[in-house]
């Protein structure tokens, strides 16, 4: 049990992301409940690859080979941290754009598209 | 080796146009129109490469897969790239007058050919986490391209479209990440060929969810749609055109099937969900259409439903299928591009795409409404127009299967179909024309000449099943029947 329990942790953070984009009305919230779920993801990613008193995963002259962390997934959530940062700056500047012309951040406020 | 190109062209184009677009003159319109004219040849080349190789592997670095990241070209790959190729070159012609109305176009261009760049890179990559990163490339092109015109609703549109498919990104990321985890590699051939020795079990279940709900999300499927009718007809017509025309099935479609058929390896429960979901989408989007008095708004939910057509195609799993939602998948891409931008046509001409306002337009521009009809009778499956004989091949395949439910929801809504499109060529073209418009003119040339060449696919397009024609169509159709043969094949291109 005790191994699974940061992954419950991972999968709850998730949710709470999820339900902050589905349940807020301030589009700035919604942004951050984004941000929660990108984190939640790239977090689980960086304990696939962990592995307990592994080391970094440096192979030096010399060096005895031991068990070491997969370097794989934290090059990608770097990666995916950089898209996600990228995402981030073009939504925070359309709630911007946003704010500009409705003067809110109510979604329930911005609704001229319906049908 | 060509398959590079496919992801250098597009993205040293927007590079450049990016930088010098400003100070030199007409040099995004030079730039951009030459790099998708130099795609379509090159995508064209590759159809001659596929019917002599068959398969091609390029490794990029020179790094052996499954340690380096491959690009692929195989007979899907070519389907696609000359679809994607097509579409975008004649999108772009008709961007040259059209994008006049806008200011900054070179920054119009620039995102246009990232986009391009990351659908190109999506349908050539051999890696899973590759095809996650042009993924986002394209998904962030096309949302500050929905936002563009930067009016109110566009930037509505935008956020959602935005938030709906980073929520999609993420999805397909927690994919990726349970899938790295179970098979300890990211080579799609190579994640094929370690599941494939272990025990069937409920993980692989679970990913294939995950990745059904951030395709599907891309894809617009029908319990995913909502934000596609939103931001499909905010965009610029142009990219109403590129979007619903490629861009969902490239990151929808395309990725999805590649990931369903050629990774995890198909079974008919998989099958079994793809059919629902294309039969629920191509009904219920039909009915919502049928209400719609904006145009492009109308068109945006016929996309959803002839993407359920694609998907219920494929979704039968027999070669037939697969060949009409392929095929159907083509012939969309060119009716459905005409139709965006014959509304962009209407627009730029009348100043207004509201269905209950125009009337008589078919005497003042008769190119327009020419275009327009052929492309409307192809939508709705007339013949001898291209739709007819892939919606037949469709509807003859969910027979054969035995599936009579799903063949009578293709009929009906094939039927509902052509009810929402008399009424489009009978508010717009028909009628008389009010006085408002009695000073308009039909549009510039290369506008026109974009209209109609894409006309002429709609009409020449039945002719792809000609025996001479057809392995075209055909390698694509045998990548997906292949299945896990997948690996073998990239693996035997390897040696």
């Amino acid at each position: 049990m005790e191994v699974f329990s940061e992954y419950i942790l991972c999968f709850i953070l998730f949710c709470i992301g999820l339900y902050c984009v589905l349940r807020r009305r301030n589009i700035i919230k919604i942004v951050i409940g984004l941000g929660i779920i990108e984190y939640a993801v790239n977090l689980f990613f960086v304990l696939v690859g962990y592995k307990e008193h592994g080391r970094a995963p440096i192979l030096a002259k010399g060096q005895v080979v031991s068990p070491m962390v997969d370097p794989i997934p934290q090059a990608l959530v770097l990666t995916s941290i950089v898209i996600g940062l990228a995402i981030t700056a073009l939504i925070v500047a359309i709630a911007v754009r946003i704010f500009e012309k409705y003067g809110t951040f109510d979604i329930t406020k911005i609704r001229r598209l319906k049908g | 080796m060509i398959l590079p190109f496919f992801v250098v062209i597009p993205l040293g184009a927007a590079f450049l146009i990016s930088i010098f677009g400003k100070r030199i003159k007409n040099f995004g319109d030079i730039l951009a129109n030459l790099g998708t004219l130099s795609l379509l040849a090159v995508s064209l080349y590759s159809i001659k490469l596929v019917s002599v190789h068959k398969i091609l592997v390029y490794k990029i670095g020179g790094w052996v897969p499954p340690i380096g990241i491959c690009l692929v070209l195989d007979g899907l790959t070519s389907f696609m790239l000359v679809t994607v190729s097509l579409v975008s070159f004649l999108v772009s012609i008709y961007s040259i007058n059209y994008m006049e109305r806008y200011t900054d176009k070179h920054r119009f261009y620039t995102l246009f050919m990232l986009m391009l760049a990351g659908m190109n890179g999506i349908i050539v990559t051999g890696d899973l986490f590759n095809l996650f990163v042009f993924l986002e490339i394209a998904s962030i092109a096309s949302y500050a391209l929905v936002a563009f015109g930067t009016e109110a609703e566009e930037l509505e549109a935008s956020f959602k479209y935005a938030i709906m498919g980073s929520v999609a990104s993420s999805f397909i990321l927690l994919g990726i990440a349970l899938l790295y985890s179970f098979t300890s590699t990211l080579n799609m051939a190579d994640i094929s060929r370690v599941l494939s020795a272990k025990p069937p079990g409920m993980l692989v279940n679970f990913i294939a969810v995950m990745f059904l709900a951030g395709f599907g999300l891309k894809a617009a499927l029908v319990p995913f749609h909502a934000w596609l009718p939103d931001a499909h007809p905010s965009a610029p017509a142009s990219i109403s055109a590129m979007l619903s025309g490629i861009l969902i099935k490239t990151l929808g479609v395309y990725a999805l099937v590649r990931v369903l058929f050629n990774i995890l390896g198909i079974t008919q429960g998989y099958l079994t969900v793809l059919m629902f979901l294309g039969a629920l989408s191509l009904i219920v989007a039909v009915i919502l259409a049928l209400s719609q008095w904006d145009l492009k708004r109308l068109l945006a939910y016929h996309s959803i439903s002839q993407i359920g057509y694609v998907v219920l195609g494929i979704g039968l799993g027999t070669p037939l299928g697969i060949l009409g939602g392929l095929f159907h998948l083509f012939n969309h891409s060119v009716f459905k591009s005409l139709l965006f931008l014959n509304s962009g046509a209407i627009d730029y001409a009348a100043g207004t795409r509201d269905l209950k306002e125009t009337g008589g337009l078919a005497k003042i521009m008769p190119v327009t409404y020419k275009t327009n009809l052929v492309a409307s009778m192809s939508i709705a499956g007339i013949p001898p127009f291209n739709g007819f004989f892939s919606k037949l091949i469709i509807i003859i395949a969910c027979i054969e299967k035995g599936h009579i439910g799903y063949g009578i929801c293709a009929v009906i809504g094939s039927i509902l179909t052509l009810a929402s499109f008399m009424k489009v060529q009978k508010y717009a073209f028909g009628g008389e024309l009010k006085e408002r418009f009695r000073n308009i003119k039909e549009v510039p040339v290369m506008m026109r000449l974009s209209m109609l060449i894409l006309a002429a696919i709609c009409v020449l397009g039945g002719f792809m099943l000609l025996p001479h024609l057809k392995p075209f169509l055909q390698s694509a159709v045998d990548v997906l029947l292949s299945g896990n043969g997948y690996k073998d094949a990239v693996f035997g291109a390897l040696k």
